[in-house]
């Protein structure tokens, strides 16, 4: 089907992104394929090594599968971002990936997980890694006759704790800055850092901090060290709601902020990762 | 197909508050003018049409999605209530009018957890389903469940109010199914 409307044809899943877009008359596509009947894809599978998400599985039920939150915690600390509830309702995780915003909390997460791509065309299937899927602003690897039936999102290795936290002007806006972060401590060592970005950097890409950290105690830690390797990592752009600096600025504390949280999170595990309410007014929320 | 296609119609059967509703509307009909134009149920309001003041906000099989982001085509085979339906739940109650009201339009009367209405509908289907999900919310939580829908006129005080009241009277009511007007 996608082969024959070839570019004037948009894949229909969610709509939570698309269905604005043709609302505000800023794509007007002849086609739309809804994928909502297809069989089979509104599954979420755990195994040892990684999570799969059928693209027709809805945020809200990502955010809620305990097998997930268990295996990845870092899904539900970063889906409790993703807009409001009701759009958490009808828009899908896989979707929002496709749509490749980089404003978009789930491409993020798809890149620090290292996670692939399920494509599948006329041609067959293939597999392809978030960092070859991700190339521009809107733009992915995708052939216009494929449909991403899947994501799959990989697993950390024991002794790793992550955290998410953004920073927005109204609850649920697109975030100004965000970041995803990962950090792993074994036998009282911190082995790993990475991290990821929300809004300040023009495709989703993965900032190591290894270096910085490696063999330092958890506890001892200053992740004040990590903030010049994020203020030159990141690239934003500025607009009516924020200068490019102020969004460096938050990129570099919320990745201090959350680096912080991870390395506790390695420690004495991820809570529920659900929201509370009551830090919600503190302006930067950090979960 | 060629540029000057002629817009194809589809007869649309959707269940909505219980009752079979069926038009023949353009595939790109959105969901939220399938009610109000083609079905004639106007309670559901639009406001922004791309999902982010929560005015259209209807329940699609209990759970709240926005109307303005959903096509009449893909709700086929799902249940739909709108704000129009609410007092069909079992423990609505008829109000000073005789109309019923479920717990939360109670509380909204009550708390006046509204001044133009307009954003009011998608307030009621919202709060509606989390007390659902989360019979006695905290004022924090209150507002959060509130977060996705938009109001110009209260300043949102009484419209927590009326989300906390609204749990009261949930309770209320189950513990009086047969005892109407109890507490009201």
């Amino acid at each position: 089907m996608l082969n024959q409307v070839g570019h004037d044809g948009k894949v229909l899943a969610g709509g939570q992104s698309l269905i604005p877009i043709l609302n505000m008359r800023l794509a007007s596509p002849g086609h739309l394929v809804d994928i909502n009947g297809v069989e089979g894809l509104d599954t979420v599978t755990v195994s040892e090594e990684e999570v799969r998400v059928g693209a027709l599985v809805r945020h809200a039920q990502l955010e809620r599968h305990g097998g997930a939150f268990g295996a990845l915690p870092l899904l539900r600390q970063a889906l409790v971002h993703v807009a409001h509830p009701a759009i958490r309702n009808r828009g899908t995780t896989v979707g929002s990936i496709a749509h490749a915003d980089a404003a978009g909390e789930m491409p993020s997460v798809l890149a620090l997980t290292q996670g692939v791509v399920e494509a599948r065309g006329a041609a067959g299937s293939r597999e392809i890694t978030a960092a070859d899927f991700f190339l521009g602003a809107l733009e992915t690897a995708l052939a216009e006759d494929e449909l991403v039936v899947a994501t799959r999102f990989r697993r950390f290795p024991r002794g790793t704790g992550t955290a998410f936290a953004e920073s927005a002007r109204r609850h649920g806006d697109y975030a100004l800055a965000g970041v995803a972060a990962t950090v792993t401590v074994t036998d009282g060592v911190v082995r790993e850092a990475r991290a990821s970005f929300v809004s300040v950097t023009e495709v989703p890409t993965v900032l190591d901090l290894t270096e910085l950290v490696a063999g330092s105690e958890p506890g001892s830690v200053d992740w004040s060290v990590c903030v010049d390797a994020v203020r030159a990592h990141v690239d934003p752009e500025a607009d009516i709601h924020a200068t490019a600096d102020y969004r460096r600025m938050l990129a570099a504390e919320l990745a201090r902020r959350t680096l912080h949280q991870a390395t506790t999170h390695a420690v004495t595990g991820p809570g529920t990762g659900h929201p509370t309410p009551d830090a919600e007014h503190e302006g930067v929320r950090t979960r | 197909m060629s540029e000057t296609r002629t817009e194809l119609l589809h007869d649309v059967t959707l269940r909505v508050n219980g009752v079979p509703r069926t038009a023949s509307v353009p595939a790109r009909r959105l969901l939220s003018d399938f009610l109000r134009h083609d079905v004639g149920l106007t309670g559901t309001h639009v406001g922004c049409e791309h999902g982010v003041c929560g005015a259209c906000t209807v329940l699609v099989d209990g759970a709240p999605m926005r109307a303005c982001l959903m096509f009449a085509v893909s709700a086929r085979g799902h249940e739909i209530t709108t704000v129009e339906g609410l007092g069909d739940a079992p423990d609505a109650r008829p109000c000073a009018t005789g109309e019923p009201m479920n717990p939360v339009q109670q509380a909204f009367t009550e708390c006046h957890g509204l001044q133009c209405g307009y954003c009011t509908p998608g307030f009621l289907t919202t709060i509606t389903a989390y007390l659902q999900e989360n019979p006695h919310p905290t004022e924090g939580e209150a507002r959060e469940a509130i977060s996705g829908n938009l109001c110009r006129c209260t300043g949102y005080q009484n419209i927590v109010k009326s989300v906390l009241r609204a749990a009261e009277i949930r309770d209320e009511r189950a513990g009086n199914h047969d005892d109407e007007g109890a507490g009201a």
